[in-house]
């Protein structure tokens, strides 16, 4: 299990380690060295590492992620109501039953490929995400989302412990996970994730996976039984995404159907691409670039942007701040829409190429085959 | 039976919609070749042009206070402030009237967007066709959403047609046995009128004719010497304008809002998948029946056998067409078939 | 004909293939024999490549069957019969354009080793030795070892041919399809690949080759089928096929 990975990859994961259980102390100065965000980092870091794994090595690009996602936190938060607080075992069923999910929705999608694979995993999710408002409300509890109350059986709990005041809070073996206690266990589970993509990334299977992206039609006379391979991409991504949904529930213990919408989807697809599709590290980055600026961005509003434009003429200011609330407070999302193009028309290998790049020009590097393999600019999917 | 035919007509308003939507996102990915994530935007952008021009028009005046008057009248609309009766008629039909200001906008929108994106990833990989043009969309959408604001925005229908069609005495049944809406049916009529346009314009004229010849063998119609690429800038342009008018027309019928586009793009890639990838006729079909479809699994009666099937229909046949037809009704063969 | 089936590696019997009106193949019999060099040659259209398809179940045939090593092929997908011993090199270079020519030549080597799947995310490709090294042997043998660590995309079109061939190598098929494979060459390129293939039929590896080029058909072939409009014309040695009026008719007089 533990043997065969290079020194390089080993000091890559001890870097990495390192650099995601620091963040506490490093982003504090960037407004950023909250608990609240920081397990946000790490929980849509996991969901974007995860996509990558099926759409950055495969080149499938699933639209209907964001349905393992609602997955993970129903079968998490279910866990709190019906067994015990303790977050492991809401973990596991997470994982579990968005791997579940993955197989049915997997099996069945993965018949097609090209956009015809992207239609049906969106069809696939948009039908979760219509159940989960409609018939399935016993199961989700509808609009409201499903939420701790006091009248929970909580068998395991209660057998042990008798239940106090008010509704109890998620706890790692009497640790309780809300504040860096919560975002340590994100990290960590960051962190063994990471160490796991790394593993899959240097192994044949991984290789096999680029394999079908640059030509499946030789993998085929080469061999291979595509399908399988696929598949199992298929649900390795749906139960990163699983557990990304049950970290969110074990942070904050409700689930909601709009996690499950097709556009819940479409942000993994941004953080993926932005951050740089097929890399190691580049959907971690995206994921925390586009989570930190969201924070940043949606906190402006027209106070702030006055004193920040308080030195120009009053006209100018005028200009200025309207123009900047295009993009700030609401506006974030046009942002994204912009930055999003953007990074698809110039630089598709999103910022791991950029990095590249300038890496490059300060003549670190001689030519873009230099790179490790994971950090070379990802070509698209057909 | 009554009932049968009151579904079939709820289902034919929603139907004609995805029709056309379906139609131009067919007809430019036929011709094309781009898979255009931000065509139901352009739906929605065709039905805010119908809240622009009303907002235009309806714009508040307030009348001088007359000598001897107590208080001010009451702010009118500048329209009817200035032309009279005239101008409160034009107020009235002010959604059928926006089409003149949708129909030069949309085209417009179109050709920019053809000439400063969509152009530049005719050779891109479709996933980065997908998501330029989902980027697109969310652009669109937002700088909706920030001039519009966040709420539906109603928007009425010419008087006249406020009521119901009293269908079944037209059919010599008996009176007021099914009623429909008349704007609906409105709606439907004017979507044939589109969709015969289009097919009309393809079918029987020059340029038309090279469009259809440039969809099944661009190269040998570029061998030619004709410029394909300036006629299929044309055609999406054409389909921007399609999309925006089915848009206009739908307002009375369901208040837009930012996301409107969002909601009928899914539908209506659905729609398209199900009618055969660039097949014209399939997406009119597919887009009919999936509506009809889709008001049949809203009866009580057929959700009280399979309950929240009204929901999930429309995935369900794509799923099951995609996984059993995998060209859809009408597809032609060699369309994306990798 | 009239040798033991069990030498017979590759039984065409009796194929028909349609595609809507037109007939492609038409009762096309062919047998291999094992360790030899079989050619088919014909004009273009001829159904050489179809015929090929359907050999590596890329296309059903309308009729007939394939027989490999005594196995019909009806019911095999392709990766299936790739894994009973068959590969092709294709007409225009199939290979993984995104990855470096060693890993080009490795995937195949686990096909042959690992099967049609094995879930190995685990298992470290730096600790696969000795598929490495067997890739590496297979690239010196080929001449492409020194450019190892390229990007295949970048590769020359002949370059890429060698690949490709350098892909099916490495699995040690009983039976290599050869569709073509020194088209568009340059003549250094062709002779190149001549002594390759005459190197490789020392190994008692049984091929099967389709070449416009004649230089290249004589030199390796030991047998030849004629086809020309889906149907075999004629067969025999070089010697038989090169003496042959009706061969030279439908195929000889019109390439030279």
């Amino acid at each position: 299990m533990f043997g065969n990975l290079s020194r390089n990859d080993w000091l890559l994961v001890l870097g990495f380690a390192i650099v995601v259980l620091v963040s506490p102390w490093t982003l504090t100065p960037f407004g950023a060295g909250y608990p609240a965000l920081l397990q946000k980092f790490c929980i849509f870091g996991i969901f974007a590492m995860g996509f990558n794994i099926l759409f950055g090595l495969t080149g499938y690009l699933s639209f209907g992620h964001a349905a393992f996602l609602g997955v993970g936190s129903y079968a998490a938060v279910w866990s709190f109501k019906l067994f015990t607080m303790n977050v492991i075992p809401a973990v596991i069923f997470g994982v579990l039953f968005a791997g579940i999910f993955a197989v049915v929705i997997g099996f069945v999608s993965l018949r097609r490929s090209g956009i015809y694979f992207s239609i049906l995993t969106l069809a696939f999710a948009q039908m979760s995400y219509n159940l989960a408002y409609s018939v399935l409300t016993p199961i989700t509890n509808g609009e409201t989302g499903l939420q701790l109350t006091l009248q929970d059986p909580r068998i395991i709990d209660n057998a042990f412990i008798t239940p106090g005041e008010g509704l109890p809070q998620t706890d790692l073996f009497g640790i309780p996970m809300n504040g860096y206690p919560g975002f340590y266990f994100c990290a960590v589970a960051l962190i063994i994730c990471f160490f796991l993509t790394l593993r899959i990334f240097r192994s044949p299977f991984g290789m096999m996976l680029r394999a079908i992206k640059s030509n499946q039609n030789r993998m085929r006379y080469t061999g291979f039984n595509t399908r399988p391979y696929l598949l199992t991409a298929f649900i390795i991504s749906g139960m990163y995404a699983g557990l990304a949904g049950s970290l969110m529930a074990v942070t904050d213990p409700l689930a909601g159907a709009e996690r499950m919408q097709w556009t819940a989807s479409g942000e993994v697809v941004l953080m993926t691409i932005l951050g740089g599709v097929g890399t190691l590290i580049g959907p971690i980055l995206g994921a925390g670039v586009i989570k930190y600026f969201e924070n940043i961005f949606s906190s402006f509003n027209d106070r702030i942007l006055e004193q920040l434009f308080s030195f120009l003429p009053d006209a100018a200011r005028e200009v200025a701040v309207w123009f900047t609330g295009l993009f700030v407070g609401e506006g974030w999302h046009l942002t994204l829409g912009v930055v999003f193009m953007l990074i698809v028309i110039f630089l598709p290998g999103g910022i791991m190429e950029g990095l590249q790049r300038i890496y490059n020009r300060l003549g670190g590097g001689s030519g873009p085959g230099a790179g490790a393999p994971d950090t070379a600019a990802a070509q698209p999917a057909e | 039976m009554d009932a049968i035919i009151i579904q079939i007509l709820n289902g034919l308003d929603k139907g004609a919609a995805y029709a056309l939507i379906a139609l131009g996102l067919t007809l430019v990915f036929g011709t094309l070749g781009v898979v255009n994530f931000a065509h139901g935007a352009l739906f929605m952008l065709g039905a805010f042009c119908a809240v622009t021009f009303n907002k235009i028009i309806t714009w508040p005046i307030q009348p001088p206070k007359a000598e001897g008057q107590l208080f001010a009248p009451p702010a009118k609309p500048w329209f009817e402030y200035a032309f009279g009766d005239l101008g409160a008629s034009i107020i009235n039909w002010s959604v059928p009237i926006s089409i003149l200001l949708a129909i030069p906008v949309m085209l417009l929108i179109g050709l920019a967007m053809e000439r400063g994106l969509i152009r530049h990833f005719y050779k891109r990989a479709h996933a980065d066709q997908i998501l330029v043009t989902f980027g697109l969309a969310i652009v669109l959408q937002e700088i909706v959403k920030k001039f519009f604001g966040a709420n539906p925005l109603p928007q009425n229908a010419p008087a006249m047609f406020n009521g119901t069609a009293d269908i079944a005495s037209w059919f010599g049944l008996t009176d007021m046995f099914i009623v429909y809406p008349w704007w609906r049916l409105i709606y439907f009529l004017f979507s044939l009128l589109v969709i015969g346009a289009v097919f009309a314009f393809l079918q029987f004229t020059t340029y038309g004719m090279v469009v259809r010849a440039g969809m099944r063998d661009r190269e040998t119609v570029g061998l030619l010497g004709i410029n394909i690429e300036r006629r299929f800038t044309v055609v999406f342009g054409i389909a921007s304008v399609v999309a925006g008018l089915a848009g206009v027309m739908y307002t009375p019928i369901l208040p837009p809002d930012y996301h409107l586009g969002m909601d009928f793009l899914v539908l209506s890639f659905v729609v398209v998948v199900v009618g055969g990838m660039g097949s014209l006729p399939g997406a009119v079909l597919a887009g009919f029946l999936l509506g009809i479809l889709q008001s049949f699994a809203s009866m009580n009666e057929v959700k009280g056998i399979l309950p929240g099937i009204d929901q999930i229909i429309i995935y369900l046949v794509a799923v099951t067409i995609l996984l059993t037809m995998p060209r859809g009704l009408m597809g032609r063969k060699g369309v994306m078939e990798d | 004909m009239t040798t033991a089936s069990e030498n017979i590696v590759l039984h065409v019997a009796d194929v028909s293939k349609s595609f809507g009106g037109l007939k492609a193949l038409s009762d096309v019999d062919l047998q291999v024999r094992e360790g030899t060099v079989h050619a088919i040659i014909g004009p273009n259209g001829a159904g050489k490549s179809t015929l090929l398809n359907v050999c590596i179940g890329r296309l059903k045939p309308t009729t007939g069957h394939v027989v490999f090593n005594g196995q019909t092929l009806d019911q095999h997908q392709p990766h299936e019969i790739n894994q009973l011993g068959v590969s092709r090199v294709f007409q225009t270079p199939e290979i993984f354009a995104d990855l470096t020519l060693l890993d080009n030549v490795m995937i195949p080597a686990f096909a042959k080793r690992d099967g049609a799947y094995r879930f190995n995310a685990m298992a470290a490709l730096s600790g696969q030795a000795d598929i490495r090294t067997e890739a590496e042997e297979v690239l010196q043998d080929i001449g492409l070892l020194e450019k190892s660590n390229q990007i295949a995309g970048s590769l020359s079109r002949g370059d890429k041919r060698r690949l490709e061939m350098a892909m099916c190598l490495i699995q040690k098929p009983k039976l290599l399809l050869l569709d073509e494979p020194t088209a568009g060459m340059a003549r250094h390129d062709t002779n190149m690949t001549i002594e390759l293939l005459k190197r490789i039929k020392k190994r008692g590896m049984t091929k099967v080759i389709i070449e416009h080029d004649m230089h290249v058909v004589f030199s390796l072939a030991d047998r030849i089928s004629v086809l020309a409009q889906g149907r075999i014309i004629a067969e025999g040695t070089p010697e038989e096929v090169r003496n042959s009026p009706k061969v030279k008719e439908a195929y000889l007089g019109e390439a030279h």
